[in-house]
């Protein structure tokens, strides 16, 4: 059984425009101690389906269908029925779940030491003491690569770098082992040299402690770098699911190839040309028929217009949504 | 005149200090050195890449060449078309001290793309007046000329005349980020400080923005500064890539060679630490540990030294000679002739 099993979710916001569907039946599931990465661009709903899982979404969001099986300790329970805020959640989120946020700054609150941060979930989920929490706090400074952690641990967040504020995230984020782990977009607002670092951590950690990780990105990079499994979504529909070697080895959806021929490194040198995908990805309020990238795909058919693909295996554990 | 081979924009010794104020009668308790004796050159047509961590004063640097900030001392020595006087094609003008009239005219030479659509441009102006703006402010064109101008300018951006009369939040950030190109290349500018243009869009419409900038480099001649902290983007985009740690240049070189055969360990670090879009090649290896020291205070002898695994006491002491390694190739390092450093991809 994996560890998280997510089957036809779909979240809707309610605008006064109309109905955003932001994710329309997404199904995956993330494997014990696996990387599973999720790619996209803006807006393709990979932001809310975390929040999904977490039970963060805010109205005018509501999760409008579909089951999230999360199974821990022989125990499994579907996350989509619980109250938000209820007691189950609450002790499931920060505990056995938990989240690191693209913004250290703003994910920290700025008038409490990083250590009385540190401390809160340790305290409420542990049911340990101040003193135990400070120690066990210290310990995840430590474990997180943050020198002279006895001292820092008073440091308010302004005293930090970025690097350094990031790390603190991921310290709270751990700080109660939880077997979930979702990053979203945790590198982005970093340097290069730090992003390396603070992937390395996570990959270290997630070594030692045996959890997954759903690593949120839109650099496939990072997502060769650290993931398992990967899955690429396009306006909050999955268009293709794989293997990290088997997606960048043969990339099917038109979507894919166009996201890997976007990115320089692998056209290498100024001679080669890149192949951008041409337009931008359309207002999600727009009703429209047939496959969502039809509009932009260089490969475009009639039927592409009329039918809706369906995501469908096109080699053992590939799975694209594509007529091609 | 200019001479033969001159290249169009030669900054020599590049300076700009901060000061830091502190306590009550806010006294100056020092200088942050944001860009310490840069020299860099731009031959006409062109791409020079910067780059560097946050704070290493890439961005200052962009922004001191064209005057947007006044520079502390250093020359910077440009070609201008808009200054040539009768029966000149150019005129040689030092920036950094020309008077506020020629400045402003010279702005017609020089122009910036700024890096976040959404804060720069004008919530309140419809895309007409944004990008007809500079045309009307240097007086090149009124009424039905400077409409005819601005269509094409959108044109030459793959935008469309319908989009005149929108406002900026009627766009996508890749569009915005047109618009912006668009009002930077009204005055037919020669060279352009691109500081961050991507980094703000989507993958897919990154690319689209990055091919935008090499065709109207075809088309209108230009000479860019490419200012990003994106290595993959700046070896795509740039003729010549420079290195900025702390405020000064360490290495300079083209820029496959650069990639292929870096001279710097700073440089060998940074390579080291773009993740490879290929899961083939897992680096698990750190050259570089731990942050920028701070600029207020920055290390004796060679900058590097408190970051760099190759230090030895000579690093400590002595500030490296920015020396000639080849053919328009310069490093920053006691070392540079010696150290077996790593090409980008291998770890």
């Amino acid at each position: 059984m994996p560890l998280l099993d997510v089957h036809d979710l779909q979240v809707h916001f309610n605008t006064d425009a109309g109905v955003v569907r932001a994710v329309k039946g997404v199904s995956f599931s993330v494997e014990r101690g696996k990387t599973l990465a999720v790619v996209g661009e803006s807006g393709c709903g990979k932001s809310v389906t975390a929040m999904a899982i977490m039970r963060l979404v805010k109205a005018p969001g509501r999760i409008a269908g579909g089951k999230m099986l999360f199974s821990v300790d022989g125990t499994t329970t579907d996350l989509s029925a619980l109250e938000p805020m209820g007691p189950e959640m609450r002790g499931i989120r920060g505990n056995q779940m938990a989240m690191i946020f693209q913004e250290p700054m703003t994910s920290l609150n700025p008038v409490h030491t990083i250590g009385h941060q540190i401390m809160e979930p340790i305290m409420l989920h542990q049911g340990l003491g101040k003193r135990a929490a400070r120690t066990r706090a210290i310990e995840m400074l430590q474990a997180v690569g943050i020198p002279a952690a006895e001292s820092r641990i008073d440091d308010y967040p302004h005293n930090l770098s970025g690097g350094m504020r990031q790390r603190v995230v991921i310290a709270m984020a751990l700080s109660c082992n939880p077997s979930l782990i979702i990053a979203d977009e945790p590198t982005t607002a970093l340097d290069v040299t730090i992003q390396a670092q603070v992937l390395k951590l996570m990959n270290d950690l997630r070594e030692r402690s045996g959890s997954s990780i759903v690593f949120i990105t839109h650099d496939l990079g990072v997502v060769a770098q650290m993931a398992d499994d990967v899955i690429v979504m396009y306006l909050g529909q999955i268009v293709e699911k794989a293997n990290v070697e088997e997606l960048f080895r043969d990339p099917q959806h038109p979507y894919t190839q166009g996201l890997m021929n976007s990115i320089p490194s692998m056209a290498i040198g100024k001679t080669e040309r890149l192949e951008p995908i041409k337009g931008s990805v359309p207002n999600p309020l727009s009703l429209f028929q047939g496959c969502a990238f039809a509009e932009r795909c260089p490969h475009v058919m009639d039927k592409c217009r009329a039918h809706e693909p369906p995501l469908k295996e096109t080699s053992t554990g590939h799975l694209a949504a594509c007529w091609l | 005149m200019a001479e033969k081979n001159e290249p169009l924009l030669e900054v020599r010794h590049l300076e700009k200090h901060f000061p830091v104020r502190r306590g009550l009668m806010r006294r100056t308790q020092g200088y942050v050195k944001a860009v310490d004796d840069v020299t860099l050159s731009f031959a006409k047509g062109e791409t020079v890449g910067l780059v560097g961590e946050s704070g290493c004063g890439k961005t200052t640097t962009g922004r001191s060449i064209l005057r947007l900030i006044a520079p502390t001392s250093g020359e910077i020595l440009f070609s201008s078309k808009e200054l040539a006087r009768d029966g000149e094609a150019t005129r040689r003008v030092n920036v950094a001290d020309l008077p506020d009239e020629d400045l402003r005219r010279l702005r017609r030479d020089m122009q910036i793309i700024f890096q976040d659509p959404y804060t720069s441009l004008d919530p309140r102006m419809a895309v007409a007046d944004l990008v007809g703006e500079p045309l009307y402010v240097h007086g090149i064109a009124r009424g039905s000329e400077l409409r005819d101008r601005v269509e094409s300018l959108l044109i030459a951006v793959g935008l469309s005349a319908d989009h005149m009369q929108r406002f900026p939040h009627e766009f996508s950030g890749g569009q915005r980020q047109r618009i912006g190109i668009a009002r930077a290349l009204a005055l037919r500018p020669q060279f352009i400080v691109a500081d961050e243009p991507i980094s703000a869009l989507d993958v897919s419409i990154q690319a689209q923005v990055v091919t935008l900038l090499q065709d109207l480099q075809e088309e209108f001649d230009l000479t860019y500064l490419v200012v990003t902290h994106d290595l993959t983007v700046v070896r795509y985009m740039s003729d010549r890539v420079a290195v900025m740690y702390l405020g000064q240049i360490v290495e300079i070189a083209k820029s496959e060679e650069l990639f292929e055969h870096p001279r710097h360990p700073y440089t060998e670090a940074l390579l080291s630490a773009i993740p490879v879009p290929d899961p083939k090649t897992r680096v698990n290896q750190i050259l570089l540990e731990g942050d920028v020291p701070s600029p207020l205070n920055p290390p004796s002898g060679c900058r590097f030294h408190t970051r760099c695994r190759y230090a030895k006491d000579i690093c400590r002491k002595e500030n490296p000679e920015f020396r000639a390694m080849g053919e328009e190739h310069y490093s920053a390092c006691h070392f540079a002739e010696t150290l077996p450093l790593k090409p980008f991809g291998k770890s």
